[in-house]
């Protein structure tokens, strides 16, 4: 859990803007924005994300070179990806 | 792709290697503490070790949140997730932990619903779509998952949904630090720091550190160029008489941190005068708990938990290897009675545990090595 998992913005959902739907490795799922207050997210932003929420704003370089470290770590990786997998997150 | 090769890069890490050793005083052995399970992870999977001259160690520190929950609190938990109508929700780490009476998956077995989960908001959904059901979240982490945890009882309360609540044992890191700088068993020369959990913090905090007991701390990113940029780093300041907090993961962690997660947690939790760390006992300050104003959504005070002390079984070592004072390998059961899919201690279950990574990964490190061959 203390991962933190790289995904690019999709769309930042309208009626909801702590919302976004995010691509995380192919998984699309909602994830709240709502601690990047002052940060000003459009499709296409990288976002480091935490159980769910987005913790920091990053660059691309950096989101593949998270994502490098993740895929080398392994099990531990594929477990919290499953966990997105399942997750029922709003979807706004 | 390129910028990942850049860290990956071989000869770079030699590079690197040759000049760490360069900075290494004949005759002086330098310690320094990853304090982050994901550290342990990167220095293990690509054998880091075998990198560093012979003088340099590196100690994995208290940095797996799942490690350091005392068996008392699995106890707790497990309590609660039996009084009727409960739905306990936690993550997937937490689910083997074993405590005095077993682990939630023997709890499971016994006919309480616990289910896993992969953020808090996830937990609310279960909440919103079960108003029957008393839904309950075992939070646990650092910093990096508090902020999760406050805004989902935000939102909770915004959506005026009564049947949640969260058992929180989430922990903060500089407590255990100090704790351990405070140990009269490890001499250390300096730190690398945790990369997420200063994303959230920022290094100000890590001041004291530098200032009231003169290591060197330096964050870092989670690539094995990074760590090793680190230690290198760490050296350069030993070497100047220098101890300060750098910050090497500048392109992930402002200086400054999250100030709204920083804020969030302040307005939902207030730091417990006390909590007891696995391995490490009591640290004063070390945790977080649920704000009075927030007690509706607070499982320590609609349940009545028995808070009860639960001492770790004597034949885990938990406890050294969290503070770093036995490497994973020279634990008794490391290895025979304790494995991931059977294990005794907790740094052996999680998968940010130090036990674990070492298992996975570690096999064939230099120490190890050397110690089978008496060299």
């Amino acid at each position: 859990m203390c991962l933190g998992i790289p995904g690019e913005i999709v769309e930042i959902l309208k009626d909801r803007p702590d919302l976004a739907k995010v691509d995380v490795s192919g998984v699309r799922r909602a994830i709240n924005i709502g601690l990047l207050e002052g940060e000003s997210l459009v499709p296409g932003d990288w976002i480091l994300i935490h159980v769910g929420f987005a913790l920091s704003k990053i660059d691309e370089a950096e989101a593949k070179s998270a994502m490098d470290f993740l895929t080398s770590i392994g099990q531990a990786y594929e477990d919290e990806m499953a966990a997105l997998r399942e997750s029922m997150i709003e979807e706004g | 792709m390129r910028y990942v090769d850049e860290y990956r890069d071989a000869a770079k890490a030699r590079a690197l290697a040759a000049r760490i050793a360069a900075l290494c005083e004949p005759g002086r052995a330098y310690k320094f503490m990853e304090v982050c399970g994901g550290h342990t992870h990167t220095i293990y999977k690509h054998g880091l070790e075998d990198h560093l001259p012979a003088a340099v160690t590196l100690v994995h520190g208290p940095g797996c949140p799942v490690c350091v929950i005392p068996m008392g609190r699995v106890d707790d938990a497990i309590h609660i997730a039996e009084q009727p109508d409960v739905i306990m929700t936690t993550f997937g780490d937490m689910m083997r932990v074993p405590g005095g009476r077993g682990s939630f998956l023997d709890a499971t077995a016994r006919g309480a619903d616990i289910r896993m989960v992969y953020s808090p908001l996830d937990a609310l959904k279960i909440a919103r779509e079960n108003p029957g059901k008393r839904v309950v979240f075992l939070a646990i982490g650092f910093e990096t998952t508090a902020p999760s945890t406050a805004m989902t009882v935000l939102r909770a309360r915004a959506e005026g949904i009564e049947n949640f609540s969260v058992f929180c044992n989430h922990v903060t890191i500089l407590p255990a630090i100090k704790a351990i700088l405070d140990s009269p068993d490890l001499r250390l020369d300096g730190f690398i720091g945790p990369g997420h959990v200063s994303t959230v913090i920022g290094c100000l905090p890590y001041g004291f550190i530098a200032r009231d007991y003169g290591k060197p701390l330096v964050v870092a990113g989670f690539e094995p160029l990074d760590v090793l940029q680190a230690v290198y780093q760490n050296l350069i300041q030993l070497s100047e008489g220098r101890s300060e907090v750098e910050n090497q993961y500048a392109r992930v962690v402002p200086w400054e941190g999250n100030l709204k997660a920083l804020a969030v947690i302040d307005e939902v939790m207030e730091l417990r005068p006390t909590f007891e760390w696995r391995g490490l006992g009591f640290i004063s300050e070390s945790a977080l708990r649920v704000r009075e104003r927030y007690a509706a959504f607070d499982a320590e005070e609609l349940f009545r938990i028995p808070g009860g002390r639960v001492a770790d079984p004597q034949a885990c070592q938990c406890g050294e290897v969290l503070k770093g004072v036995l490497k994973p390998w020279e634990c008794k059961v490391f290895g025979t009675a304790c494995t991931p899919e059977t294990p005794i201690g907790t740094c052996m279950v999680s998968s940010e545990g130090a036990c674990a990574a070492y298992y996975n990964f570690g096999r064939f490190s230099r120490d190890r090595v050397r110690e089978a061959t008496g060299t």
